[in-house]
């Protein structure tokens, strides 16, 4: 067993273990670190597969902003004062056979097909460069798209967030 | 056996397309059976990363070009802008209703 195949099952541990705990725990709070975990992992997997980039995005991106805003998201709706950060599940039988069903096929679908592997595959050197180039080339509609979805996001959330309750 | 130990040692795009096919599945199941919203998108997100890492996988071993990574991207941007407005929704759902159970939110206004 190479370093390469111990580094991958490590994060790939650590990813659906941490989910697991996002997904079967009790406790909020729990859940919102865990996903920190599971974002980590995510990571390195990203490394694993030679997008550099990538990885230091879903960091940045995930660790540094969406979960953080989750994170305020927990504080600001459960009921920290009185401790009361259980949270309920609902339907969870029909939910089990349902998701029982799909993870089987997925895995089923992605086991029996034979992929066909490029010869040509990623290298090792450093994405970030090839990445910028294809935003400003070929991928420059859907960058500048982004940018403007970016845009009205900022705005339609503080418009929503802040909007002033009449005073009753 | 042998053939199966042998091809768990040697991580290749199916490895990587099983990993994310029950992160999706984690993520589903989230979506499906929490009853605080937060935690709904939180499993949105699980659903997200599951799907990039199917991006980045085929991106590396099937093409051997960068557009799958991409499209993880941009995908990365849409969950960013997804999630700020998400949660002002349901910090205003919050203001109003006192909760946060999407079972018990059966009205779109008070």
């Amino acid at each position: 067993m190479d370093l390469y195949a111990i580094i991958f099952y490590l994060f790939s541990i650590v990813t659906l273990a941490s989910a697991a705990v996002v997904v079967f725990s009790k406790n909020i709070v729990h859940s919102a670190f865990a996903l920190l975990f599971t974002f980590f992992g995510v990571a390195g997997l990203y490394v694993l597969l030679m997008a550099d980039f990538l990885a230091v995005t879903q960091l940045m991106i995930y660790v540094g902003g969406i979960l953080v805003l989750l994170i305020f998201g927990v504080m600001l709706t459960s009921d920290v004062i009185n401790v009361q950060m259980k949270t309920g599940t609902m339907q969870t039988l029909p939910a089990v056979l349902i998701v029982s069903a799909l993870a089987g096929t997925l895995v089923g679908v992605f086991w029996s097909t034979d992929w066909k592997v490029a010869q040509n595959a990623v290298g090792f050197e450093s994405t970030a460069p090839k990445i910028g180039q294809m935003f400003l080339t070929s991928y420059l509609l859907p960058f500048e798209i982004a940018s403007v979805v970016l845009l009205v996001a900022l705005i339609g959330a503080a418009l929503i967030a802040r909007r002033e309750r009449k005073a009753s | 056996m042998q053939e199966f130990i042998q091809w768990l040692q040697t991580p290749g795009l199916k490895h990587f397309l099983i990993i994310s096919g029950i992160l999706f599945s984690l993520g589903v199941f989230a979506i499906l059976t929490r009853r605080n919203a937060i935690l709904v998108l939180m499993g949105i997100e699980l659903v997200l990363n599951a799907a990039n890492i199917n991006f980045i996988a085929f991106s590396r071993y099937a093409t051997g070009t960068l557009d799958g990574q991409v499209i993880a991207v941009f995908v990365i941007i849409l969950a960013a802008a997804e999630a700020a407005i998400a949660l002002a929704i349901v910090l205003n759902i919050y203001q109003n209703f006192n909760t946060v159970n999407v079972d018990e939110l059966n009205q779109l206004r008070d």
